[in-house]
């Protein structure tokens, strides 16, 4: 039970962090490519744990991101609810890649999501993402190895610290 | 642990409950998103939860604030000079106009004061300028920027908007010198307004004090008296303050007591005065004493009423 809550615990404090991050500004020229921090620490413990991460915990926490950002209430719960149904779809599959294969599909995922975003964005009448935007996927796919490893290292070193 | 439980189960219905809890979920945020979109539900969430919600912001903009400092830090020193001389160009420009507006300000303030006097009084009274000079060796004559081409002559009472100043004692064309109170040659009749008593308010050259000599021993006037123009001798229109009463003591004489008077005006300070045109009558009762109390916050407001009243009765 303790190793499970010290897990809880780094589960949401990498949450909190990653919303964080979705809110601190860069500097303009590089703004639209700026990572979706919440999907990467999102996947990583839908393919870690089992039965943390769930539909339901994604559209919550995607409710609060939209609550954050203020962009369009539903938008990002519906974004991650997604996400985190694919990759627990095929969790079993993804956990065993090796790493370049495992970003890739995280590319694929982030591609998904962003392909929804312009739709929900089009069907809500605001202006078209910028173009460079379209290379976020790309930015998440290229750091998701470090976000694996940094987020992997704490976890094992926690749950070590924990047992 | 729950899991070999959980990857027993048939791995079917999971799916298939999968599936449905995603569409459950899928509907539930298209709702949420057209909601918001026709409701703006978003900002009343947002305003609700503004006590949780700003602080994450704060959070948030906290690195971009360190990486901004540490910019100020290590921006190039000729830089910064450059930027501080302009900075203080500018804040003295913006000094000097703050200045400028505050002065602004106050002459608006005394002019308005100066109004409300002219309206109390109900008299024609013209507005002059000081012009800041010297005459002679001491402060007791001013001059102001009105003459004869403007209508004023000699012997009108010039007051600001505490009191009484003086009066007009020579014109030029466009100037004109007026004898304040406090001129040793200069004389007011003056009239307690308790008592009613009355006397003559000679200036002492003292700049801020006048005597009002050869008053009875037995007259009740007391330190904190006000004195007011008496209207008497035909010189100054009755009811004006001049002064108040600071001190009592015997004259050198021993015979009768002088009363020590603050002028009312503010001889030094102010920069514009009215000169009344309307002279009074040459001889006449004093004044009446409702003159005297200023009942501006009054009149105007029983005046309202009754028109109210008026205006509430027609229809």
């Amino acid at each position: 039970m303790n190793r499970f809550r010290a897990q809880g615990w780094t589960f949401w404090i990498g949450i909190a962090l990653s919303l964080l991050l979705m809110l601190v500004p860069l500097p303009a020229m590089i703004e639209p490519l700026k990572p979706y921090w919440p999907a990467l620490v999102l996947i990583y413990w839908a393919l870690e744990t089992s039965d943390r991460v769930t539909v339901g915990l994604a559209f919550g926490i995607g409710l609060a991101a939209d609550l954050l950002n203020g962009a369009l209430l539903g938008d990002q719960a519906l974004r991650l609810a997604v996400l985190v149904f694919i990759v627990l779809r095929f969790r079993s599959r993804l956990r065993f890649f090796p790493m370049w294969q495992q970003a890739l599909a995280v590319w694929l995922l982030l591609l998904n999501n962003h392909v929804l975003q312009a739709l929900i964005r089009a069907f809500a009448g605001d202006s078209p993402m910028p173009v460079l935007s379209w290379l976020e996927p790309v930015v998440g796919a290229v750091i998701w190895p470090f976000v694996f490893l940094l987020l992997d290292d704490v976890h094992t070193r926690l749950r070590g610290k924990a047992t | 642990m729950a899991l070999p439980q959980k990857e027993s189960t048939p791995i079917f219905s999971d799916a298939t409950a999968g599936t449905l809890r995603l569409i459950a979920y899928l509907a539930l945020a298209a709702v949420l998103m057209v909601l918001d979109h026709r409701n703006g539900w978003l900002h009343r969430a947002r305003y609700a939860t503004a006590a949780a919600i700003v602080p994450v912001y704060k959070l948030a903009a906290l690195p971009a604030d360190w990486i901004h400092d540490a910019g100020v830090a290590f921006t190039q020193r000729s830089k910064l000079i450059d930027e501080n001389r302009q900075l203080r160009e500018t804040l003295m420009l913006a000094e000097a106009r703050l200045n400028r507006m505050q002065s602004v300000a106050q002459q608006n303030e005394r002019l308005k004061q100066l109004l409300d006097t002219q309206h109390l009084l109900g008299m024609h009274a013209q507005l002059a300028r000081l012009i800041d000079v010297q005459l002679g060796p001491t402060r007791d004559r001013v001059m102001l920027n009105v003459g004869s081409r403007e209508g004023v002559h000699v012997g009108q009472t010039v007051i600001d908007s505490h009191g009484v100043m003086g009066q007009i004692i020579e014109v030029l064309p466009h100037a004109s010198v007026a004898m304040l109170v406090i001129d040793p040659e200069h004389a007011v009749p003056v009239m307690a307004t308790r008592t009613g008593s009355r006397g003559i308010a000679h200036g002492t050259g003292d700049a801020d004090q006048l005597v009002v000599s050869n008053l009875p021993l037995s007259s009740d006037i007391k330190a904190g008296d006000e004195l007011v123009t008496s209207g008497l001798g035909g010189r100054f229109p009755g009811g004006f303050p001049v002064g108040t009463v600071t001190r009592l003591e015997r004259d050198p004489s021993g015979m009768f007591l002088q009363a020590l008077v603050k002028p009312a005006a503010e001889l030094d300070r102010s920069g514009e005065v009215l000169l009344l045109r309307d002279q009074p009558e040459p001889e006449g009762p004093p004044a009446p004493a409702p003159l005297v109390g200023p009942p501006d916050s009054l009149a105007p407001a029983s005046s309202e009423a009754h028109k109210r009243a008026s205006a509430g009765a027609a229809p």
